[in-house]
């Protein structure tokens, strides 16, 4: 794949580094979940057959986050 | 030229194929099928040949239609398996990365006017051999292989040179190949393409078949575009679009002559050859059917049709069409099965390039590499790190130099290079704040000019790393890392302020490379540094875990007053590239033994500081290595935090680090060894724990171990029973801190 | 050829609109599971629906390789009662498996492997397993054409050694637990897609397919990398993440590699399989994925690394790489049970590593959809240990995970 860093541009994805499902944000206060919440957010993330929403780091570039959004069935990078 | 097959010499010509020099010279046969053993010669004269297998030099398995006749050429015939045997060169290929606007694959009629339509920067590939073209680059003799996503495209040079194409557009040509006809003993030698035998000229004895043509869509599979059958051309053909990758010329059907109308042959079925490369028949479709399948993957599965290295390219459509006929359905209803790459056969070596050997993966090595390697020690791998593991000195054993390393630096002074710890510099307004939310401890309320040791866990509560903090300013942060964790660390750290608190203005970077370090330690350390430095040493100036700047043998450094080993230790930073000086220096001053990686681990286990990776496993929390006090109470959250109240993680009988005594103090118990309350019950024999390290220990006079045993802090003063291959080693556990637990020997030699 | 594989194989029968279980997946997983109630619990009352062709998902793509060395009690448990059965199967399914047991290395490249490896195999003997330490020079014994040599830039420090583990042929595993099933009355229903699972009061009662609904008793999802899109029509979300696993076969060649060989650190795993190709495995790719196809680069560093191992394979030729689906889970083990839907279960996160399990998988599945509770063996693997938090973390430090 061609994965395009928004700073560095698109660039073969041996340079990167995959960050699952993103916009999953960290428990404001952890303490106040239920053990099954707590496990939702440690453990369960969305794992659709289509767009997904998705986090990749350049790790051997800029080492920048970022979200774009792939087709898991095609492997199409959507934006 | 002269060439020889199967033993016989042959005269050949500049610029023929072996298979095409064979059949000029009369040689119709001379090849076995693999499982049937019957009589096979060339078939074709292309990269679809089925028979025509010979080994040649150590090519364990060439087609001989690709096999280009050189002077004194050997080849033997292969009967469907070839022999691997050691390379009798050394097979070490390059490979190239290109870019381009388009890249146009085969290089017949469609393939040279796609080309020469340009659009950019153009590259030709062609299986064959191919004229220039003005403004297009042409690569000859050079097999597209696989597409990949990105439209990356593999091809092999000559079998020789790996290629990375990224081309913004594809162009396949790749054309069609011709089928073979269904009759009785339709695989005797002499039987070959219609093509091939007009392009091998109409040889004596042979006989042409045709069965139409089969469009080369393996490439546009690959690609992931769709199929439609054609009546026409009796085949499949490429349907609908692609993005970046479209089809030209006889791929898509158009040109290619109307197929001859199909039907099931008369005959002995079991002689009627389908797959020449799996010697599967008509007759094995048949018993396909009759068994209840229904899907092509089925049957090729069922008959093995179409698994050759041909992958179906002449077989495909001949086993659609039969099982098609004997199931009364249209072919078009059947589907096809998937073309996956390679298109041609590639070598492991091609593939594998010139990421061998030392290049597998990279050796990492520190500035002092050069001078352990003159000292003569023994290293070992810790991630791409290479670090001594001992410095045995002429005829001594690996326990005897790790003895007597541990007993200089518990009664002397000893120096080991620690260069290889990760250091990660954190700099910024809110550092403090970034650490105190990822280390389970606090950190903020270090002083400057002051460290700690500090634990980090993932957010399931497990320890992750562990390290030493140093603060070197109000926003400035230096952190230490275990040797094989330090990228894992950063980018954990990166994680966290980029992804959840972007607002925290901090900034890190890897310093690991820049610095050298040199841990002095034992009791004697201050005495043997103090004339080297001006920094002052006493213990009243210079308290446990405070940093200094100064001179150290000369050279600009940083001083700090840690200890993995419970005497009385500093640890000497300098720029990496002084550091072979400093240690030269260090070891110019004499009394300083060298200790390696082994003798740090027997110092730290009688101190029962636990090495992440080895006591723990992913599974281990802070307070199951017994160091709740690492872990801060007064914080609100920290990663990880939360899951130390889960059910299974404040359970009372975890697995928890304790010393281990075998009962025969010289008895050393395996690292790795299972520990059992009762040894005698049949299995599964239920299990406390293990055993995570175990060594000869030279200040206790004795052998030791530390094990994670199920609520082992609660078992101290129990036996436990250790099964090994042999015997079975009664041991007691301990207090993990079996070596000075009252710490008086931190500040130096007790009084 | 088609020599070996029996006359005939199972019917193709249109489904009926009810049935007493309904199994989603007709992988070996599924097929064996429904064998196994049939065949066990003497429940026939059911259906495979499979949305593609039998077999066609990861029970056909895998390496094959069998063992039950595993690290934690747990796993050692289910995988070795899988390989007991194994040691049964060809007889009871009346087929041949080409099971053969010629033993699985796996190699230790650096200190930590070795204690690793080690600390495997202490507790495999316990559980007793049949496991055992070989040093270098007893490896270089078992398997000839590995380069043991301490030139190498990660030489092999040892192995450990499953003589019991071997490989099997993987579609008649697939085919000889399918026709079984189908022979005792299991409807095996192709080309039938779940669209939708029907939950009224807290239970799921029927799935809607592409051929129509169909009431079950119970439900059991065996999908492998499509549990969660199954599991989310039902409102449960699984902790489970689909990813490529490529693997690839060789050219066929005369025998030379007696056993299984596995590497973690250098990371290539292979068998020679009977008619001659090299069976190797690839790493993860690490993208989410259902394209049933991974990235090159995987490719190329896979090779090298057996190339580290076996300079004899510098002349092979790799004729056919592929893809499958691995419904990857945070602890690298199975899920196995029930859900917060009453009637349905899921039997999926069997990871790099399921098809070893098969018959387990299925035994312990049948069992627990015919008594409504986790078989024994099967309880460890519970979707509720991802809150209390008792994983059974199989891909740490010490664990290998194909």
């Amino acid at each position: 794949m061609l994965i395009p860093c928004p700073w560095c541009g698109e660039r073969d994805e041996l340079e990167f580094s995959y960050g699952g499902e993103a916009g999953v944000p960290y428990p404001a206060d952890p303490a106040a979940l239920t053990d099954g919440e707590w496990a939702a957010y440690l453990f369960v993330r969305a794992n659709p057959k289509g767009p997904f929403r998705e986090r990749w780091v350049h790790a051997h570039g800029c080492r920048r986050w970022f979200d774009l959004t792939r087709d898991t069935a095609t492997h199409e990078i959507l934006g | 030229m002269r060439f020889s097959f199967a033993g016989v010499e042959y005269e050949g010509r500049e610029g023929e194929t072996l298979a095409a020099a064979l059949v000029r010279n009369g040689v119709l046969g001379g090849f076995r099928s693999p499982y049937r053993d019957r009589p096979r010669g060339v078939f074709s004269d292309g990269e679809e040949e089925p028979n025509a297998l010979v080994r040649v030099g150590d090519e364990p398995l060439a087609r001989a239609t690709l096999v280009e006749l050189e002077e004194g050429l050997v080849a033997e015939p292969v009967a469907g398996k070839g022999r691997l045997e050691p390379p009798r060169r050394e097979r070490r290929y390059d490979s190239m990365h290109a870019h381009c606007d388009v890249l146009v694959v085969g290089a017949g009629p469609a393939g040279r006017a796609a080309a020469a339509a340009g659009g950019g920067d153009v590259i030709l590939a062609e299986l064959g051999r191919c004229a220039p073209l003005d403004g297009v680059r042409v690569l000859e003799r050079t097999a597209v292989v696989g597409l990949y996503d990105g439209n990356l495209a593999v091809a092999v040079e000559r079998g020789r040179r790996l290629w990375r194409i990224r081309a913004r557009r594809i162009v396949l040509a790749t054309g069609a190949v011709e089928r073979p006809t269904l009759f009785e003993d339709n695989d005797r030698p002499g039987v070959m393409l219609a093509g091939a035998f007009k392009r091998y000229g109409r040889p004596a004895g042979a006989t042409p078949v045709s069965g139409g043509f089969t469009p080369r869509v393996q490439l546009w599979r690959q690609a992931g575009g769709r199929l439609r059958w054609d009546d026409r051309v009796g085949a499949p053909v490429p349907d609908g679009e692609l993005r970046a990758v479209a089809c030209a010329g006889s791929v898509t059907g158009e040109g290619l002559p109307d197929a001859p109308p199909f039907a099931l042959p008369d005959g002995e079925e079991g002689r009627i050859f389908v797959d020449l490369e799996r010697d599967a028949t008509v007759a094995d479709v048949r018993r396909a059917v009759a068994a209840g399948l229904r899907s092509v993957e089925h049957v090729k599965r069922y008959t093995t049709i179409g698994t050759g290295p041909g992958q179906g390219r002449t077989s495909g459509v001949l086993a659609t069409r039969v099982a098609a006929e004997l199931l009364g359905v249209h072919p078009g209803e059947l589907g096809t099965t998937t073309a996956r790459p390679p298109y041609l056969p590639v070598p492991f070596a091609l593939l594998a390039g010139r990421n061998r050997g030392p290049l597998f993966d990279p050796v990492r090595v520190t500035p002092l590499h050069e001078r352990h390697v003159e000292l003569g020690a023994v290293f070992e791998d810790v991630g791409q790190w290479k670090r001594p593991r001992y410095y045995p000195r002429s005829g001594e054993e690996m326990d005897a130099a790790v003895l007597r390393e541990c007993a200089a630096v518990r009664e002397r002074v000893g120096m080991q290079d620690v260069s290889t710890l990760g250091k990660i510099d954190v700099q910024g307004p809110d550092a403090a704040e970034l650490l105190d939310r990822l280390y389970t401890n606090l950190i903020s309320t270090l002083p400057v000019g002051m460290c700690r040791y500090g634990v980090m866990c993932r957010a399931d509560g497990m320890v992750f790393d562990d390290g030493v903090v140093m603060r070197l300013g109000e926003g400035r942060f230096l952190c230490t890392t275990t040797t094989g964790n330090a990228a894992a660390v950063l980018a954990w750290m990166e994680e966290w302020l980029q992804t959840e608190w972007p607002e925290l203005r901090v900034w890190l970077a890897s310093v690991t490379e820049q610095w050298a370090a040199v841990a002095v330690a034992g009791p004697d350390a201050r005495e043997f540094l103090q004339p080297l430095t001006g920094v002052a040493l006493d213990a009243a100036s210079f308290p446990f875990m405070a940093i200094r700047e100064g001179e150290v043998v000369g050279i600009p450094a940083r001083v700090c007053r840690v200890s993995f080993s419970g005497e009385l230790a500093f640890e000497v930073w300098v720029d990496g590239r002084r550091g072979h000086e400093l240690w030269r220096a260090l070891e110019g001053a004499g009394g300083a033994t060298p200790y390696g990686t082994e003798a740090m681990h027997v110092l730290r286990a009688e101190k029962a500081y636990p090495i992440v990776g080895q006591d723990t496993d992913g599974t281990v929390t802070p307070q199951d290595l017994g160091m709740d006090w690492v872990v801060s109470k007064k914080k609100g959250h920290f990663v990880g935090k939360r899951s130390f109240d889960r059910p299974d993680t404040s359970r009372a009988d975890r697995k928890q680090l304790v010393a281990v005594l075998p009962a025969d103090p010289d008895e050393l118990l395996p690292e790795g060894a299972q520990l059992v309350a009762d040894p005698d019950v049949p299995p599964p024999v239920p299990m406390l724990g293990h055993v995570t390290s175990s060594y000869r220990s030279a200040a206790l006079g004795r052998t030791f171990a530390l094990a994670l045993v199920r609520g082992g802090r609660g078992r101290v003063g129990e036996t436990v029973h250790a099964p090994l291959e042999d015997r079975v080693v009664p041991a007691v556990l301990a207090e993990p801190v079996l070596y000075d637990p009252e710490g008086r020997r931190r500040d130096g030699r007790p009084a | 050829m088609s020599e070996g594989q029996p006359d005939f194989l199972w019917r193709s029968p249109e489904p009926r609109r009810a049935y007493e279980v309904v199994i989603v997946g007709a992988g070996g997983h599924g097929l064996a599971t429904a064998y196994y109630l049939a065949r066990e619990h003497g429940i026939t009352d059911v259906a495979v629906l499979e949305k593609g062709w039998l077999a066609g998902g990861n029970i056909t793509r895998n390496t094959t390789v069998i063992r039950s060395n595993y690290l934690w009690d747990e796993s050692a448990a289910i995988y070795e009662h899988a390989l007991q059965l194994w040691e049964g199967l060809a007889e009871e399914l009346d087929y041949d498996l080409l099971f053969d047991q010629r033993g699985v290395l796996n190699l230790a490249h650096t200190l930590q492997d070795v204690r690793d490896s080690r600390r495997r195999v202490y507790a495999n003997r316990l559980s007793g397993i049949d496991a055992e330490w070989l040093e270098p020079e007893q490896v270089a014994e078992v398997c000839p054409i590995l380069d043991v040599s301490p030139d190498v830039r990660y030489p092999v420090l040892g192995a450990t050694y499953q003589p019991r583990g071997g490989i099997a042929r993987h579609e008649n595993v697939a085919w000889g637990y399918a026709r079984a099933a189908d022979a005792l009355g299991v409807d095996l229903v192709q080309e039938c897609e779940v669209t939708g699972i029907e939950v009224e009061r807290g239970r799921a009662v029927a799935v809607r397919t592409t051929l129509g609904r169909i009431a079950a008793g119970t439900i059991g999802l065996v999908a492998a990398g499509h549990s969660t899109l199954l599991a989310d029509l039902a409102g449960v979300r699984l902790p489970l993440q689909s990813h490529p696993l490529q693997a690839l076969v060789s050219e066929l060649y005369e025998q030379v590699l007696p056993c299984v060989v596995m590497s973690n650190a250098v990371h290539v795993y292979v068998s020679q399989a009977h008619k001659g190709e090299l069976v190797m495995g690839a790493g993860i790719d690490a993208y989410n994925s259902y394209a049933q196809r991974g990235s090159f680069h995987v490719i190329e560093r896979q090779l090298a690394a057996a190339l580290e191992l076996f300079p004899l394979f510098a002349s092979a030729s790799v004729l056919r790489t592929w893809g499958g689906i691995v419904d990857v889970s945070p602890d690298a083990s199975p899920i196995l049970g029930p859900t917060p839907v009453d009637g349905l279960y899921v039997n999926c996160g069997w990871g790099t590593g399921g098809f070893k399990a098969t018959p387990a998988s299925g035994r312990t599945f049948a069992w627990t959809l015919a008594h409504g509770e986790p078989h024994a063996l099967a309880a460890p693997f519970s979707l509720d240990r991802f809150a209390t938090g008792a994983l059974v973390d199989e891909h740490g430090a010490a664990a290998v995970a194909h």
